[in-house]
């Protein structure tokens, strides 16, 4: 029994270095990039003495944590087989739904920010129950409510943003818990929360098996319908707290916010190595999507680049990670299957 | 055979080697095609085979070894070689457009121009001129999604003749279409071999060669074991050259006598495919499901496993009557499934082989989020072991498996949810002989035990030697039901065709 209980603590401790070790391997090509991305900004002259400080690196993980809580629920919907491009129009909507409930009807902070999030949930549940009972293609249905929730927010506004102008409505997005910012610490809450559903429960392995092979998951007896109904769902609600978030940081719920939201968070999550057929994916490597995204935007902001010429860069970056990790893939498979073909 | 075969060479390999990083796929093998005989390729999976069909066809090259066309050296170093000396390949998945016609598709990268525009009509013309050139009924402005596989599988063929191909090869052309369907296959290949085609031929059906092949080459383990006749050889040669060693009791079974009735179904039909099918399972059983391709044999089991929801009859399990309307309830009832195309049905490829093992026992080790990884690691261990599953590890992804391992990876499934009645659609297909064997007797093993199995199954010598009954369908109907003594390939036949 002892030898038992020993090796149980043992394998705890084997099991978390395992954990990391088999995340810095899964995602070494992009964790490359990242580090020499920030390398060439902590050394370059211009930006050296502005990069690597608290303040900014705080300051880019504010920026970057609405385009993950995208990236969280677009994770689930990719590795589904799915696309949500509906999320950006949801931040629109839910910032200016929260911030009318405080501004026009004088509902409580707390009852305000329910009901952004409650908003997102409703368009996520409208595209997972669309999704799941009908045969027409994530693409059309997340398309057609991409373009409902931005007009639902124009009609809302007038077109106008909805200001507010009170302390405690800035402390989710531009506040302080401590030293650390407060969307920095609901990221971190957001991330464990989906590592756990996708690594911990039934529903995570499901989410793997539907996106894997869908008819196969019939015959599982997996309730395919369920999951995707789940997983879009969960998608919609991260587009909520990304609007209440943003609309915070912004001091006012605005119909233009989140405007091509949805692809920055496609970004992300492809980058970090999930692919587009769905079936394969980490939320470990969306988080460093995400910062290599954020980090870039960070350091050409700070280098003075054209903004116009950032989309360019922006572009040819996405594309130079995805394919450094395709090319590694590709030979990693080659040894594979070639090791592999006659040993069975 | 007449002697004009032996002086009409029209392939020969000769001490082709190739190596991959770490493995040696083949060595020192020879082969030898004549002008108008087909000659079969056996081998368990992973002995060589489609090594030595690619080195032919262009997609690897040999690291050593000389390749002669009537004659003369050769060398194939791509695709484009090896179509230009006349060799064509049918592979086992089909490469056909779905969404083109017949034509379109015999015609595709090469079509008859008029100046900057595709020739329609000639193109058309020429295609269905080629295709009643052979005795086939096939439209060729059908789209090739409403054929069916054996017809697309002519088209296939009439593509690769097109290319007026002297060397025809032919990976596992029966393994998906019907005994009907193979006959006409059969018939077409006779008709390309007077007309002093040479055919390679791959299959894992023994039953197949007599009927069709001349000779026969026998591989394993990347090298070339022997050449026989097939009128000269036996099954038991074959067998024992491919494994290596004398394979007894290739079907392991001990029949059972009256069990108690486990499973009674009344009356199913699916108002599409199945009419009113009644019968019933006892306990340690193993019954057999006979009948042609489209039958409605998987269909029965659809309903009875809950994926058809829209059945009316009556279901009872040990007397009692129960609901099924979805897998999960049939599931709930003891029933598991290894469904017939493990890799559109059956399996997550890119998964790894822990992960499909336990798909459907989450609930054993999954409780919230707390996830009992020791748990989760026996009852992988422990079906890998019971299926004696080849896998580097448990966390190879299951896609790279050979098709033998893939389905004991299905079944090992299946059984950790410990069912009263395991279906099994299909059981070795695409299995090799080595894997097959096992699958018998694990089978056997497990009827002895008290599990009843329903094997719907198109191989005669399975359905045989390993059922305790079997019931024949034919057109969505339960047409006959023979018992172990009485079952015989004529009977089944005169019942399946009706």
């Amino acid at each position: 029994m002892d030898r038992v209980a020993s090796k149980n603590r043992k394998s705890s401790v084997a099991l978390l270095l395992n954990c990391v070790t088999q995340w810095l391997k899964d995602n070494l090509g992009i964790i490359i990039a990242l580090v020499v991305l920030c390398l060439i900004l902590s050394l370059n002259p211009i930006t050296k003495n502005t990069f690597l400080t608290v303040k900014n690196i705080f300051n880019v993980l504010r920026q970057i944590s609405t385009n993950l809580f995208l990236a969280c629920g677009m994770t689930m919907v990719i590795i589904l087989g799915g696309i949500d491009l509906s999320v950006g129009s949801i931040i629109a909507l839910s910032g200016c739904l929260a911030a009318g409930a405080v501004v026009r009807y004088n509902l409580p902070l707390g009852v305000a920010l329910l009901v952004g999030v409650l908003f997102g949930l409703v368009f996520g549940v409208f595209n997972g129950f669309v999704i799941s009972k009908t045969t027409i293609p994530p693409f059309i249905v997340t398309l057609a409510t991409m373009n409902i929730a931005k007009g639902l927010a124009y009609v809302y506004t007038g077109g106008s943003p909805v200001r507010v102008v009170t302390k405690e409505w800035q402390f989710i997005g531009a506040g302080y818990i401590g030293s650390v910012p407060t969307p920095v610490i609901i990221l971190i809450v957001v991330l464990i929360v989906t590592a756990l559903i996708m690594n911990k429960s039934k529903m995570g392995r499901y989410i793997y098996a539907v996106g894997g092979n869908a008819q196969a998951a019939v015959f599982s007896g997996i309730k395919v319908s369920k999951v995707k109904f789940f997983v879009y769902a969960y998608s919609g609600v991260m587009a909520g707290l990304a609007g209440i978030v943003l609309a915070s940081r912004m001091y006012s719920g605005q119909p233009t916010a989140g405007e091509g939201a949805e692809m920055d968070a496609i970004a992300a999550v492809v980058v970090g190595g999930t692919s587009m057929s769905g079936g394969y994916g980490k939320i470990g490597g969306t988080l460093i999507g995400g910062l290599i995204i954020g980090v870039l935007n960070n350091g050409l902001n700070l280098l003075n680049v054209n903004s116009f010429w950032q989309y360019v860069i922006k572009g040819a970056v996405i594309l130079l990670a995805v394919f450094i990790d395709y090319i590694r893939q590709e030979n990693k498979d080659k040894v594979k299957i070639e090791k592999n073909r006659f040993s069975n | 055979m007449g002697d004009w075969l032996a002086t009409n060479v029209l392939l020969q390999m000769k001490n082709i080697h190739k190596t991959f990083p770490g493995v040696y796929a083949l060595k020192a093998v020879d082969f030898e095609l004549r002008a108008g005989e087909v000659h079969a390729i056996l081998g368990e999976n992973g002995a060589g085979k489609s090594t030595l069909i690619k080195v032919l066809g262009g997609i690897y090259t040999a690291d050593q070894g000389e390749i002669y066309i009537e004659g003369k050296k050769v060398e194939i170093k791509n695709v484009k070689d090896a179509q230009k000396n006349g060799i064509s390949i049918i592979h086992q998945e089909l490469v056909l457009v779905p969404y083109m016609t017949v034509a379109e598709n015999i015609f595709l990268g090469r079509e008859p121009m008029k100046g900057k525009f595709v020739n329609t009509s000639k193109m058309y013309e020429d295609a269905q001129q080629l295709i009643d050139s052979h005795g086939i009924n096939i439209n060729a402005k059908s789209l090739v999604r409403n054929l069916t596989i054996a017809q697309q599988q002519m088209v296939e063929i009439l593509k690769a003749i097109s290319y007026n191909s002297k060397i025809l090869v032919m990976d596992e052309p029966t393994s998906s279409i019907s005994e009907k369907e193979v006959e006409f296959l059969f018939e077409t290949m006779r008709n390309l071999t007077a007309k002093g085609v040479g055919i390679i031929y791959i299959s894992h059906r023994m039953s197949e060669l007599a009927e069709i092949c001349d000779r026969v080459t026998v591989m394993r383990d990347g090298s070339y074991i022997g050449t026989k006749v097939v009128k000269e050889t036996t099954n038991d040669e074959l067998i024992s050259m491919m494994v290596g060693r004398e394979l007894k009791n290739y079907y392991t079974r001990d029949f059972q006598k009256d069990g108690e009735v486990i499973l009674k179904c009344e009356n199913i039909s699916d108002h599409k495919m199945v009419k009113s099918a009644s019968f019933e399972v006892k306990k340690g059983e193993i019954v057999g499901f006979a009948g042609l391709v489209g039958a409605g044999r998987s269909e029965v089991m659809k309903c009875l496993f809950g994926l058809t929801k829209e059945y009316s009859g009556e279901i009872y399990i040990e007397g009692k009557k129960v609901k099924i309307k979805s897998p999960s309830d049939a599931i709930k009832q003891g029933i598991a499934m290894v469904p017939e195309d493990r890799k559109l049905e059956g399996l997550y490829h890119i998964q790894s082989v822990r992960f499909n093992s336990t798909i459907e026992v989450l609930k054993e080790f999954i409780k919230g989020i707390m996830v009992d990884r020791q748990k989760e690691e026996e009852i992988t261990q422990k079906y890998i072991d019971l299926m004696s599953t080849k896998t580097p590890s448990a966390e190879q992804s299951v896609g790279k498996l050979s098709g033998g391992n893939q389905q004991k990876v299905m079944i090992g499934r299946w059984l950790a949810t410990n069912p009263r009645i395991l279906i099994l659609d299909e059981p070795t297909r695409g299995v090799d002989v080595g894997a097959k064997s096992e699958i018998y007797a694990i089978m056997n093993t497990l009827a002895k035990s008290g599990m009843s199995i329903i094997m719907i199954s198109s191989e005669m010598p399975e359905l045989i030697n390993m059922s305790d009954r079997v019931y024949v369908m034919c057109e969505g109907r339960i047409t006959g039901c023979l018992g172990h003594e009485e079952i015989t390939q004529e009977k089944i036949m005169k019942l399946a065709a009706k």
